[in-house]
């Protein structure tokens, strides 16, 4: 019971929150500050529309997350208080306003991640996926706090505030350093490749409200630092800084929906989506800081919007997706797709909101993923206007990434909306299956509206996301277009999804009366699925998740370097009889391979020679201790 | 607002009636060609009259889904036929573009992939499975080949490309057109699945692709997403007359201009459909995992009329 009071509490936190950064998205500031708590400048938070959008972002997300965590939990205590922690956490991460403050935030938000990660003790897998999250969650801080630290170094001053004031006269050499470590450090927590391998780890190991605001909110803090430093702190940004954005953006893109279509673990595939729906972001945002570096300021502001609403509108339909995914996982025991199936007619309102959020997420209009895409491309379109060869082939670049995520990604969510909900059970536990509690099931649909609105709101979300966009790039707001179109540059394009809505509801319409009208039989006959005359119809003649994605590792094999393994075991009489079959064909993870581990070789071996030097023997200490003296008096 | 509602009705509705006879004409050509006399061109007209008498015969495993599918498919391709300048060089929807365009396509694919699956047979899961395949790699083509035009004409609404092009010849017989106009050739024939990517007259399972996927449907249903099918290659088919052969598209929207342009519009439609019934009498069916690399090339002749843009002033 007291479970359920703490998270209807957190959804109460929410809720205030997202007033409080709607307020500031607005304009409203804010600044409060305790000195004395801690060294270093002390506790201070300021509220700016910047940081007041993210704000709302969490809040939002934790709303539904928390309703779902009721039901989801069914009362249990443990993790309740990291929950906690952890939205506490990440609602301060854009809220602070000096170093001391941030890395506090920061760190907070890590270390609880950390023990909802861990939330299953008794299995392996978790163990090593919260190991791996915890060292790559260190080094990202290592990143940014040195980059940081150089900041501090150059200005003088912890705060923020300072540092904006500060930017505009950096010299070109001690912007590049800064900018390229917090990049590092931002990008490790947004998953941007080649920095991923902790998310599609960490990500499916907690419990699903957790991985829904790890993969819908945390990984958008990474976003948000990347935004801070590039439009704020270290503005403006140079061209190379742009380029290398877009250019991470669209690798992101492509190799995280490539590994998604082939994944069958459910979790995992939302994971590694997130890692593609991080790079469409990037590709806006790089897009942004390339308008900017050529001074084309009300460019900048639209690719930096569409950028934050694609940030706003990952949060809602991938929220839904893990939240329908933790459904599954609370009804059968198990994310594998190749033992679920059948779950339509057993759990139809998951079935209808996953639908729901995988035709968003495929961007199809009129739902929210497709505005934000729809704006991505027309702002990489709008590179017609940048007279410059290298910098009209990086757009180009970007605009083929998206367009052949776009393509990846419908194949990827049609398959996990196919195979987990359709057809025949492939297993018993998932012919077993039950409805999710009312809680959970009021948390989808919260997050399905969410989608809808998002999707036909665009005439509202736009104006309030370029008028925070435009202070920060310094460019007055383009025409935007009036109250029911969205325009680009004039007449290059408009949209309208609410007139869209209203047509294809008339052209749904046109069928059903047509068919009315011809006077079509309207019998029904009910039987089973035809398939050559076999007897049965059973799960095994039924496409499995691995079956479905076949082509994709074939036409990719150069990617996915699959391994094939086939072990038969005849039988011991007669060789023609075979008595068992395995067969496995895992993917090679390309950077574990060629990065992680030589990078690891490569510190080992570096240990192992330090190690010399730590004989253990005091008299050596002693005669370390002496030259490091002599050197430090002849240096000085 | 009245003339873009009444070019509305018209484009929807010559689209929709035309569609069986793009079909019918098609498949009597390609008989001649090859010898046999045929059915006649109207017998689509027939088919679907014949098909919507008949009960509805739906798998007892398939859900909502199977029976929503249909209805999407008709109502996203009559909405496409909006969108396309079909019989004036204007678009209907002043709000819509080529982007919404290539996504309404993907719903379509989405739904119909998703009812392939919901049937349970290994057919409807083996051609959802290389629909969406073929899809994930022909619509990023797509994509690129109208961003070539768009780019060149400085919009994304296809009657303004439609227009620009119309109004000055000589940009429409650039390199980067002629790269786009190939790529998107090869894609088309993709998406609408025709040969050499699938063969629409194959009735042996294994080797089907879209067929396989809506080998579940009877009746009314089955009527829909033929007619919706149909409707798709009429509409492929006339994007690619309009954009790539903008001449003789009339820019006013009056009664006169309208038919004449439905006149211009049926000749180039005759033209592409000899082309399109030879294309197919003449080559074979590509092995399934052939079709990759001829979707690929069409991908690099796509990005190099992009990159056309910026190099060629």
């Amino acid at each position: 019971m007291t479970a359920s009071l703490l998270f209807g509490l957190a959804a109460a936190g929410g809720a205030l929150a997202t007033v409080i950064g709607v307020a500031g998205l607005l304009g409203a500031g804010g600044r409060v500050a305790v000195a004395w708590l801690v060294p270093l400048g002390g506790l201070e938070l300021s509220l700016d529309p910047l940081g007041g959008f993210f704000l709302a972002l969490v809040g939002a997300s934790t709303v539904p997350a928390s309703i779902y965590a009721i039901g989801y939990t069914t009362g249990e205590r443990r993790g309740v208080l990291a929950y906690l922690g952890f939205v506490a956490a990440m609602g301060l991460v854009p809220l602070a306003a000096n170093v001391m403050t941030f890395v506090i935030a920061w760190e907070l938000m890590s270390l609880a991640s950390y023990f909802l990660v861990l939330h299953d003790r008794e299995s392996d897998e978790s163990i090593e996926a919260a190991w791996i999250y915890a060292v790559m969650s260190q080094i990202g801080l290592a990143c940014v706090l040195a980059g940081m630290l150089l900041l501090i170094a150059t200005t003088g001053s912890v705060s923020f505030a300072d540092w904006s004031r500060a930017a505009p006269g950096l010299s070109s050499g001690a912007r590049a350093l800064p900018l390229l470590l917090l990049g590092l450090g931002f990008a490790s927590k947004a998953g941007v490749i080649p920095l991923h391998v902790w998310l599609p780890r960490a990500h499916p190991a907690a419990p699903s409200h957790v991985s829904a605001l790890m993969s819908g909110v945390m990984v958008k803090l990474g976003i948000y630092g990347l935004v801070r430093a590039s439009l704020d702190w270290l503005a403006p940004t140079p061209v190379w800084w742009g380029a290398a954005v877009l250019l991470a953006g669209a690798v992101s893109a492509v190799v995280g929906i490539l590994y998604a279509v082939v994944e069958r673990d459910l979790k995992r595939l939302l994971a590694f989506s997130s890692i593609e729906n991080v790079g469409v972001i990037l590709i806006g945002l790089g897009a942004g800081l390339l308008f900017r570096a050529v001074g084309l300021g009300s460019l900048a502001v639209l690719a930096v919007a569409a950028a934050l609403y694609h940030a706003l509108n990952h949060a809602a339909f991938k929220s839904l997706l893990f939240l329908g995914a933790g459904a599954v996982v609370h009804a059968t025991g198990t994310r594998n797709m190749n033992a679920l199936g059948g779950l339509v007619s057993r759990m139809p309102w998951t079935a209808a909101c996953f639908v729901f959020g995988a035709a968003a997420i495929a961007a199809l209009p009129p739902l929210n993923g497709f505005v934000s895409e729809w704006l991505i491309f027309q702002a990489l379109l709008q590179n017609l206007h940048v007279a410059r060869l290298e910098l009209n082939l990086t757009f180009t670049f970007g605009l083929a990434a998206l367009a052949l995520t776009s393509g990846l990604t419908l194949a990827c969510f049609v398959k996990a909306a196919g195979i987990t909900f359709l057809a025949v059970p492939r297993s018993e536990v998932a012919a077993g299956a039950h409805e999710a509690p009312v809680t959970m099931r009021i948390a989808m649909v919260l997050l399905a509206g969410a989608c809808v609105a998002l999707g036909l709101g665009p005439t509202l979300v736009l104006p309030a996301l370029a008028g925070l966009v435009g202070p920060l790039v310094g460019a007055e707001l383009p025409a935007l277009g009036d109250g029911l179109t969205v325009r680009v540059s004039g007449e290059f394009a408009a949209l309208s999804p609410l007139a869209l809505t209203a047509v294809l509801g008339i052209a749904l319409l046109a069928p059903l009366l047509g068919l009315r009208l011809a006077g079509a039989s309207r019998r029904t006959r009910w039987y089973e699925t035809w398939a050559c005359g076999r007897m049965l119809q059973t799960a095994r003649m039924e496409y499995t998740a691995t079956a479905f994605s076949n082509p994709f590792k074939r036409v990719f094999d150069f990617f996915y370097r699959p391994a094939k393994r086939l072990d038969i075991a005849f039988h011991p009489e007669s060789r023609f009889f075979v008595e068992r079959i395995e067969y496995a064909s895992p993917t090679r993870p390309l950077f574990e391979e060629w990065l992680y581990q030589p990078a690891l070789a490569a510190l080992t071996g570096l240990a192992a020679v330090a190690r010399r030097l730590q004989s253990g023997s005091a008299n050596a200490y002693l005669a370390y201790i002496l030259g490091a003296l002599l050197i430090l008096l002849v240096l000085a | 607002m009245i003339t873009d509602i009444a070019l509305a009705l018209v484009q929807a509705l010559v689209v929709a009636a035309g569609a069986p006879l793009l079909v019918g004409a098609l498949r009597t050509l390609k008989a001649r060609l090859v010898g046999r006399r045929g059915p006649r061109p109207w017998q689509p007209y027939a088919d679907l009259a014949k098909l919507l008498r008949k009960e509805a015969v739906v798998s007892t495993t398939t859900s909502w889904v199977f029976r929503v599918t249909p209805y999407v498919l008709v109502a996203t391709m009559l909405v496409a036929a909006v969108i396309v300048p079909v019989v004036a060089s204007r678009t209907a929807l002043p709000f819509a573009g080529i982007i919404l365009l290539m996504y309404l396509f993907l719903v379509g694919a989405f739904f119909l992939a998703l009812a392939g699956l919901d049937s349970g047979s290994a057919f409807g899961g083996m051609g959802a499975s290389r629909e969406v395949a073929v899809a994930a790699l022909a619509e990023p083509t797509v994509i690129l080949a109208v961003f070539a035009l768009a780019l060149r004409a400085e919009t994304t609404n296809l009657g303004g490309i439609v227009a620009r092009f119309a109004g000055e010849p000589s940009l429409a017989a650039s390199p980067g057109h002629l790269l786009a106009f190939a790529a998107f050739f090869i894609v088309m024939l993709a998406e609408t699945g025709r040969l050499p990517v699938d063969n629409p007259a194959t009735h042996l399972e294994l080797t089907m692709i879209h067929e396989a996927m809506v080998l579940e449907y009877a009746g009314r249903y089955l009527a829909l997403v033929e007619w919706a099918g149909a409707m798709k290659l009429f509409v492929f088919l006339t994007l690619l007359a309009n954009l790539f052969f903008p001449w003789g598209v009339p820019s006013l929207v009056a009664p006169a201009p309208i038919l004449l342009g439905l006149g211009v519009l049926m000749v180039k439609l005759a033209l592409l459909t000899v082309g399109l019934a030879v294309l197919e009498t003449i080559v074979a069916k590509l092995r399934l995992f052939r079709v990759p690399e001829l979707l690929a090339g069409s991908f690099a002749l796509a990005l190099l009329s992009v990159t056309a843009v910026f190099l060629v002033p």
